[in-house]
């Protein structure tokens, strides 16, 4: 019979290598499209620093980049090593999802990447500036992929079940599941904040330490405007995709709110914070307020949503978990659209680039969009159980039978070799983030990149050193 | 089965052979590297051995993402019951591929003090990759045992004498891809020294191969009978014949100091194994019980990926072809090209 403990362990297994592995795709995603921007301005205005943001930022795409790949070599894998029995019952849709995935991620990398990172000497304006694009788009169409698959897994469609396996009947209703749409914006939105947070904080870092200059200037700027104008569409993005999981997934949204049972007729509150208990099937110590929860999930005074009790014990998400991660992730949208305005108002007073409260402020919110980004899909995942594949396949019956000792050895090596290796890798993209943004000689980067042999590896894109330290004067 | 009358299975099954293929070929000169990099302690040579593949060497892995990918989606029962089998292996190899990556780059971003932990990872990781694959190929060829569609064996099933054997003796072959690739691409001392390993690492392999050419018929008689049945002698006949004459291709060509050709046949002998293999286990995917089209995913599945994959593959082709051609000549010492 099967081992829960080796259930679990395999469930955190999964959790950690995929939560590290998304920060770099994230950044990637947001990365990709801020070059474009970059790179599309200074043709457009021939201002020169924005041509200057662009090395800058692409030295940090490259190193980000080749976290990614590094990273993701180790998912590619995993769905089969530790999820056997959910490959074989779904693989013939989340496989060619996957697939499709890969191929497009090695198009991008094959083509277009070498030109972006490498050719700035070598290739015309018009096409560079295409092949940057081309880069953005690609990342955008994985995301479209991996979502894609995703989604299925929580609203799944298109298909049947035939010798107790999914078999693909309609793929265009397997890609567009109800779900998908939602999902896809919020998280390429999710993307682009979190890297316009940590476009900010280095900015603010630069500004804090007297490295005033027209480029770090600009970074900041740039980031406020995006945090200003992102960041409300990404909580009505949010908000819809909350009332598309309440339409589909309503024990999820009973688990986010704490909600255990529906007193006769009357609207829902708000519980605001509290402790869900799953075993006393209660919230406790909870902050409630009235009417609150049916008009921001009903949009009505007077609609009920649905309550945890109505459901049967073993079908119910863990509350107590996804409580928790939905408000540090509402929370911290908060604040993030909280650093947009301030910053319009800063603009306006015309102190947004010596306030030093402010700029600490904005410093300190560097990883917000990427926690954030985290506790969504913790909120999401964790709000699926007992589900895999939602409402066919238990969570329990999808893993590979491991044992507890073959799946802690594995999870040990796991978290030693990403906190041992990329940490050194996190590490050298702040320290080119430390460097900051330097004035771009187009004959003196000859030497770098202009070359009989073009290398087309992404961490190559830089030759800074690892280890001596480089401090801004 | 097929649309159309196409087999799209045998159709991918051909699509992951080639791509594994194409690894194994590839990712071998590059991990070759790894295991060689102990038998030269100068830095600069080290340098040197790095440079010549650093170009290409994480393009040639992405195969190995493609085909596990490619794997996922046209066989998924193939993927289920093969990965979890040889989890243990996997995982190590995955681990090994970490460390060969990082530090790959860092290395050159280090400071000479800590140059030595990046030589270090890479080695480690190069050893670690290889015997782990090593230990997947033989595991794999000493079949997985699958009941009502679940890996129905043990979790140390790979802990096995054969396996662990094909294990060393990738490192082997691997080691002799590096040594025939550092022929084609470096000169001076260097080169002089390659040539000195070539010979009996060549001798080497050739026990090997000798060793699992005997030792697998003894373990299995099914293959045993596949082998010595009278319609494929004549296959397997061949390709002894071949391998043969590849083997004494690479000594003739290394005692006549050629500089390609000691790589070219190495690549044969290589790929000579590999179609030994894929006809001793034709058509399993899963040996020994499970074929292609009983893996398969329904052909609407295979359909869909086959269409961008006809569309992707020549393209990427085209590209890895390129870049070797643009990396093409001898790497110099002090050729920094970074």
């Amino acid at each position: 019979m099967f081992n829960l403990e080796a259930l679990d362990l395999a469930r955190i297994q999964f959790a950690f290598t995929v939560s590290f592995h998304i920060i770099f795709p994230a950044i990637t995603i947001g990365l990709a499209s801020f070059l474009a921007v970059l790179e599309g301005l200074w043709l457009k205005t021939h201002n020169d620093t924005y041509r200057d943001l662009y090395h800058f930022w692409s030295k940090i795409f490259a190193v980000n980049f080749g976290m990614g790949v590094v990273s993701g070599l180790v998912m590619a894998y995993e769905f089969g090593t530790n999820w056997s029995r959910f490959s074989d019952f779904a693989g013939s849709i989340t496989g060619p999802l996957l697939t499709y995935e890969v191929l497009t991620a090695f198009f991008l990398e094959a083509g277009f990447l070498g030109v972006m990172l490498f050719g700035w000497n070598r290739v015309g304006r018009g096409l560079h500036f295409f092949a940057t694009v081309m880069v953005a788009i690609g990342t955008l169409i994985s995301t479209f992929w991996i979502l894609a698959s995703n989604s299925w897994m929580q609203t799944p469609q298109g298909f049947q079940i035939v010798d107790g396996r999914v078999m693909p009947m309609d793929w265009l209703a397997i890609v567009f599941n109800p779900s998908f749409p939602y999902r896809l914006a919020h998280m390429a939105i999710a993307a682009f904040v979190a890297t316009a947070f940590f476009v900010g904080s280095s900015a603010a870092w630069h500004l804090l330490r007297g490295n005033d200059t027209r480029q770090v200037r600009k970074m900041l700027s740039m980031a406020l405007w995006m945090a200003l104008i992102v960041a409300p569409i990404q909580a009505v993005v949010g908000d819809a995709h909350g009332l598309n999981t309440l339409e589909h997934q309503p024990a999820k949204i009973a688990a986010i709110e704490g909600h255990w049972e529906n007193a006769d007729n009357g609207p829902t509150p708000l519980v605001l914070f509290g402790l869900p208990d799953m075993q006393a099937e209660k919230t406790r110590y909870a902050v409630e307020i009235p009417y609150l929860g049916s008009l921001i999930l009903t949009h009505s005074l007077d609609k009920q949503i649905p309550a945890l009790k109505s459901f049967a014990k073993e079908d119910r998400p863990n509350a107590t978990i996804i409580f928790w991660s939905f408000r540090v992730m509402a929370g911290l949208g908060m604040l993030m659209i909280l650093a947009g305005l301030l910053g319009l108002a800063l603009r306006r007073s015309g102190g947004l680039y010596r306030h030093r409260g402010f700029l600490r402020f904005v410093m300190w919110m560097g990883p917000s969009g990427l926690v954030a980004m985290l506790a969504g899909w913790i909120t999401t995942e964790v709000g699926r159980q007992p589900w895999v594949v939602y409402g066919l396949l238990r969570t329990a019956d999808a893993a590979s039978h491991h044992s507890v000792a073959q799946m802690s050895v594995s999870l040990a090596l796991f978290v030693v070799i990403y906190f041992s290796v990329f940490t050194v890798g996190i590490g050298y993209m702040m320290k080119l983030v430390r460097k900051g943004p330097q004035p771009h000689h187009e004959h003196a980067a000859g030497n770098t990149f202009g070359q009989v042999v073009t290398p087309r590896r992404p961490l190559s894109a830089d030759a800074e050193n690892l280890d001596t330290d480089a401090r801004v004067n | 089965m097929g649309i159309q009358g196409i087999d799209l299975s045998l159709i991918w099954g051909v699509i992951i052979a080639f791509g594994v293929m194409m690894y194994v070929i590839m990712d071998g000169f590059d991990l070759g590297l790894g295991i060689l990099f102990p038998l030269i302690p100068d830095e600069r040579e080290r340098d040197v051995m790095m440079n010549t593949v650093a170009p290409v060497w994480d393009g040639n892995e992405t195969w190995l993402v493609l085909g596990g990918a490619a794997l996922y989606g046209a066989f998924p029962l193939a993927y289920s019951v093969i990965l979890e089998a040889l989890y243990l292996p996997l995982i190590l190899m995955l681990c090994g591929l970490i460390f060969r990556g990082v530090a790959f780059e860092f290395r050159f971003k280090a400071s000479p003090q800590k140059r030595h932990i990046w030589d270090l990872a890479f080695i480690g990781g190069s050893l670690l990759a290889t015997f782990a694959q090593g230990v997947v190929i033989g595991a794999y060829i000493a079949g997985i045992p699958v009941v009502d569609r679940q890996f129905a064996g043990g979790t140390l099933d790979w802990l096995a004498p054969f396996p662990l054997f094909c294990g060393v003796g990738l490192i082997v072959a691997y080691a002799l891809l590096g040594s025939t690739w550092l022929l084609v691409k470096t000169e001076g001392m260097l080169e002089s020294r390659m040539r000195l390993f070539t010979r009996p690492l060549a001798w080497l392999l050739l026990a090997v191969i000798g060793v699992i050419c005997i030792w697998t018929p003894i373990l299995h008689p099914d293959i045993a009978t596949r082998w010595f049945s009278h319609a494929h002698l004549v296959v397997f006949g061949g390709l002894a014949l071949l391998a043969a004459l590849a083997f004494f291709g690479l000594l003739s060509t290394l005692r006549r100091r050629h500089t390609h050709w000691p790589f070219v046949f190495t690549l044969a002998l290589v790929f000579l194994g590999y179609i030994g293999l894929a006809f001793s286990i034709w058509p399993n995917i899963v040996p020994p019980s499970i074929s292609l089209w009983a893996a398969a995913s329904p052909p609407t599945s295979q359909l869909f990926i086959l269409i961008g994959a006809l569309f992707i593959l020549p393209i990427i082709l085209m590209y890895t072809v390129w870049s070797y051609y643009v990396f093409r000549g001898k790497v110099r010492i002090g050729d920094g090209y970074h």
